[in-house]
Parts: C-alpha cells; sequence; structure tokens
C-alpha cells in the first residue's frame, strides 16, 4: 500500500516509462494487449510479449465521480474515475485537469501521471487532450 | 446422481454488531441450522466456510477450524474467499463433496464483521476485491466501479436513476416482514433520488449496508435425508460458477457480467432447467445496478430491458417472477462472505412455504440464487427445485 517503500516490480516501472510519456502495452503475436507485470497473455496463453508503444490518446468509455473515498483518497474527494480505451488495452485513471462536471463518455484524454493530494502516492490520471 | 437436500437453515439477524465475533456470529447461525435440520453434530462430515476480510477486520487467518470449533463440530473445514461470492463458492463445493458421495452431511456457511472498521476502513477493505494495482491505487473504490458499469449501462442501453431506484424500493418493501433483515423499513423514490451521492450516478439508497452477520446449511445427501427422516422438501440440482478478469477495464463487456452467464448456464444445464422455469431468484443486489445485470445475465429478462423490470412490476412480489423476496443485500444486509448460504437458506424457505414472504410464491417449484464477487470477476448460481 501508499506506505510500503518497496516497489512493485512491472508496475512501478510502468508508471515510471508513463511519466516520461514513454507509457507500454503487452503484445503477444495474435495481436492481444495486456497491462503488466504479466508473463502469459491471459487471451492466448502465449508467453511472447513484447512492450509495444501504448497510442497517444483514448477515449472515455464510462465514468463516475466519487465523494465516498478510500482513506487514501480523502483529501482528493470528489474526483472523476474513467475508463478509457486506448485501442489495445482499456485503462482505469482519476480525470485530472478537467472540472468533474465536464467529464463525459468519449472524451478525448492522454496519460497523466498524477499525485494523490492524501497521501502523496503517484496516481495514474488522464488529462483531456 | 443423488440430489443434495438443504436440511437446515440458520442465519442471524444481518445489522449493525460491531462488538461481536465472527466465531459468535458463526455459532449463532449453525445454531439455528442444526436445530432446524435435526441433524446431530456429530455426522458432520466437512466443514466449508466464506469469509472475505478476516485478516482486516479480526486480525484472524486460519477461520476454518475456528468455526468448526464454534459450531461444535469436530470434521475438518476449510475456508473459501471468493469476494463476495465466498460462501456461494462454498455450497458449491459442498454440492460436489455430497454428490461424489465423499460426505453425506456438510456444514456450508460463512461470516462477515464489517462495521467494526467504521465507514472508511469498510470502504478500503471492500476496495481488495478489486485489483490494487491498477484499479485501487487509481482511486476506485467497490462503488465507484459498479457506479462505472451503471453509467456504462445507461450510455449503451438507456435507463436512468429513478428506474434503478425502483429497485430500492422493491427490495425494502420485501423486507418488510423479514425479521433478520437490516431494514425493515419502506422508502420512496424520493429518497432515492434525493440521498446523499456515493459514486455518480449511484447514491447512498442505491448501495447496500454494511453489515455483521453470518449463514448456516446443514447440506445432506438424499439417501442421508430419506434414511433420517429429515424435512428437507428443497434439492439443490443445479450449481455453476463463472469467472472473469479481475478489472473491469479488461472485460469483454462493461454493463454486462458474463461470469454470472456462464455459471447461470452452467446451473440450468446442471439441474436440466431453463430460465423459464425459474420462478423466483435471491440474485447479488449489492447496488441498484448489480440487480439489473444479473437478472439479465440469468436471462430471466433480455440483456438492456433489465432496467424496466422493478419499475414495471415484472420482479415485483406479485409480478411474474418476484427477485429478492428476503430484501436482498440492499435491505436484508450485506455481511459479505455470509450472504451466498444466505441467499440459498432464502430461496430453500420461499420454496418450502415458510418464509415470511411464501404467500407471494405459493406453488412455486423452482429458485435460482446468484452469488457474485467484486465486479463479477467470481459468481456462482445454484438451481433450487421442491423434490418431496
Ligand atoms: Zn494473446
Amino acid at each position: 500500500m501508499s506506505e510500503n517503500a518497496v516497489r512493485d516490480a512491472g508496475f512501478d516501472e510502468w508508471l515510471d516509462a508513463a511519466s516520461e510519456g514513454e507509457a507500454y502495452y503487452l503484445e503477444c503475436p495474435e495481436g492481444h494487449g495486456s497491462l503488466p507485470p504479466r508473463r502469459v497473455c491471459p487471451d492466448c496463453g502465449s508467453t511472447d510479449l513484447e512492450e509495444t508503444p501504448l497510442p497517444e490518446s483514448g477515449e472515455i468509455e464510462t465514468f463516475t465521480v466519487t465523494h465516498i473515498p478510500t482513506p487514501a483518497f480523502e483529501e482528493d474527494a470528489p474526483y472523476a474515475t474513467a475508463i478509457a480505451n486506448f485501442g489495445p488495452v482499456r485503462i482505469t485513471g482519476q480525470v485530472v485537469g478537467v472540472d468533474v462536471d465536464a467529464v463525459e463518455n468519449g472524451l478525448e484524454v492522454e496519460l497523466e501521471v498524477t499525485v494523490s493530494e492524501t497521501t502523496g502516492e503517484r496516481v495514474l490520471g488522464f488529462s483531456p487532450v | 446422481m443423488s440430489d443434495v437436500r438443504v436440511a437446515g437453515t440458520g442465519q442471524t439477524a444481518f445489522g449493525n454488531a460491531p462488538e461481536r465475533t465472527g466465531r459468535d456470529l458463526f455459532a449463532e447461525a449453525s445454531i439455528a441450522a442444526f436445530e432446524d435440520s435435526g441433524v446431530p453434530r456429530a455426522d458432520v462430515d466437512a466443514v466449508f466456510y466464506g469469509n472475505f476480510m478476516g485478516e482486516l477486520a479480526e486480525h484472524q487467518g486460519h477461520q476454518g477450524p475456528l468455526m468448526a470449533e464454534a459450531a461444535g463440530v469436530d470434521a475438518p473445514a476449510t475456508r473459501y474467499e471468493a469476494a463476495c461470492a465466498s460462501s456461494g463458492a462454498a455450497v458449491r463445493d459442498a454440492v460436489f463433496r455430497i454428490r461424489s458421495g465423499a460426505a453425506d452431511v456438510v456444514l456450508v456457511g460463512g461470516v462477515e464483521r464489517m462495521t467494526n472498521l467504521g465507514t472508511a476502513g469498510a470502504t478500503e477493505a471492500l476496495a481488495i476485491a478489486a485489483d490494487e494495482l491498477w484499479e485501487v491505487r487509481a482511486g476506485m473504490t467497490f462503488p465507484g466501479a459498479y457506479a462505472l458499469m451503471a453509467q456504462a449501462y445507461f450510455a449503451e442501453y438507456g435507463g436512468e436513476h429513478e428506474d434503478l431506484a425502483h429497485i430500492a424500493v422493491k427490495n425494502h418493501e420485501n423486507a418488510l416482514p423479514n425479521d433478520k433483515a437490516q431494514y425493515q423499513s419502506a422508502i420512496e423514490i424520493a429518497d432515492v433520488l434525493e440521498a446523499p451521492q456515493v459514486s455518480s450516478p449511484l447514491g447512498l439508497y442505491d448501495s447496500c449496508p454494511l453489515s455483521d452477520g453470518a449463514s448456516a446449511l446443514v447440506l445432506t445427501s438424499e439417501a442421508y435425508a430419506e434414511d433420517n427422516d429429515l424435512e428437507a422438501p428443497v434439492a439443490i440440482t443445479g450449481t455453476g460458477q463463472g469467472g472473469d478478469r479481475l478489472a473491469l477495464h479488461d472485460r469483454d463487456y462493461l454493463a454486462r457480467s458474463p461470469a454470472a452467464r456462464k455459471a447461470g448456464e452452467e446451473a440450468y444445464a446442471d439441474a436440466g432447467v431453463d430460465a423459464g422455469d425459474v420462478d423466483l431468484a435471491e440474485v447479488h443486489d449489492c447496488f441498484t445496478i448489480a440487480e439489473v445485470l444479473a437478472i439479465e445475465a440469468l436471462d430471466l429478462e433480455p440483456v438492456g430491458e433489465g432496467i424496466t423490470a422493478a419499475r414495471d412490476g415484472r420482479t415485483t412480489a406479485d409480478g411474474e417472477t418476484p427477485i429478492n423476496l428476503s430484501g436482498g443485500l440492499k435491505a436484508k444486509g450485506h455481511p459479505v462472505g455470509a450472504t451466498g448460504a444466505s441467499q440459498i437458506g432464502e430461496i430453500a424457505t420461499l420454496l418450502a412455504g415458510t418464509h415470511p414472504n411464501s404467500e407471494f410464491v405459493e406453488g412455486a417449484t423452482t429458485g435460482v440464487a446468484h452469488n457474485a464477487g467484486g465486479t463479477v470477476a467470481s459468481a456462482t448460481v445454484h438451481v433450487m427445485e421442491v423434490v418431496e
């Protein structure tokens, strides 16, 4: 959890890459997309997974504005959480840089690694393109 | 293959009992189940027990033997964890154990102690049913996940919050005569629509409460029930389980529950029935939208039409297929690990004519219990029939 100083291998490297604008997804020879840490394609069982650049923008498919958060997001609420479709993968993130009332399906977003106002931990976010 | 009989059912009242330990809750439910069954404790071959957050709520692992001991049973005990479907999964394996002939009598049930964690602590504990790295760390809560599904459902099939409100109103109405229910109070549409938002579009009255409670069942083989002259007219005739990717964003559909569909198809085939045979169901309405997704996955409503079922009276107590006559998770309460086995107890008593709401299903022969874990990465479905 948040106070844990030990990194989660695979996941934290992905966040590092996303922070640098170099986010990727894992692609198997069949073209299935998935997110790390992962050794096996969950769609076909292939173990031949290659880091492939994530498309730069995705489209919000659904969202919610959370008013009652977990303690780790107490100071952040209300905040918008969305699922955005980037093509080969969908990703869940917190929508930043826009009023929560302006979040809607179809909104085009890009990844933005942000920081929790409550814990100071990194949070995977989306900002409108 | 012999049917598995429901010989006894028991549960505690569901509600706010923060000081009661899990072992005390399970002891009470098991006493009721044994008394109802007439089966001696010494005949129990195995204990299958469901619990989700015992490590967080009570700092207690290894709960199987603890609960067998609390129930006064000297038999091997195993804990099942499948988030909110924990005791549904326990029931399923109890059915297989009895069918295989390896056991004649199984004590199965579940417990959850939640309210001692407080609202914030329980919200955090419930969230661990989701993908910690890719969902929880992005701020997704358990209500938030169902809110994402509700918003996706509205966008794809239509419907609005008021349609969901009818589900909450219906389930509160059903709970009125249920003395084990957390809420025996009627609510109105306006109460739901005006309640504080939890995670849009879902508000406080779209959500099941935090609950403490336990459930227990004594399940036996058909031969054991006959040899011992048990009053056990209802059998579990079909069992099914479905799984899916853990994170909602990794699923094929954001507004459907494929795992529940798989579980339902398997359970119907196992029992040799189809959806048209189902007279009543208890489904996992942790949030109002969850009841919509459940009845569609069970083929009790076409996809995209379940949203109107409560509003138009198809699933109300006097409707064609009453759903959640117990009050459902919404009004009966949802002590997570206890819910699945409790649902089996509700269907058994509704079909046997001993439930306070049995009058609404007189002559019914076939009921279904649907138990879901997380955002339905786990689902169990059981078909139950009157067999004597
Ligand atoms: Zn693949």
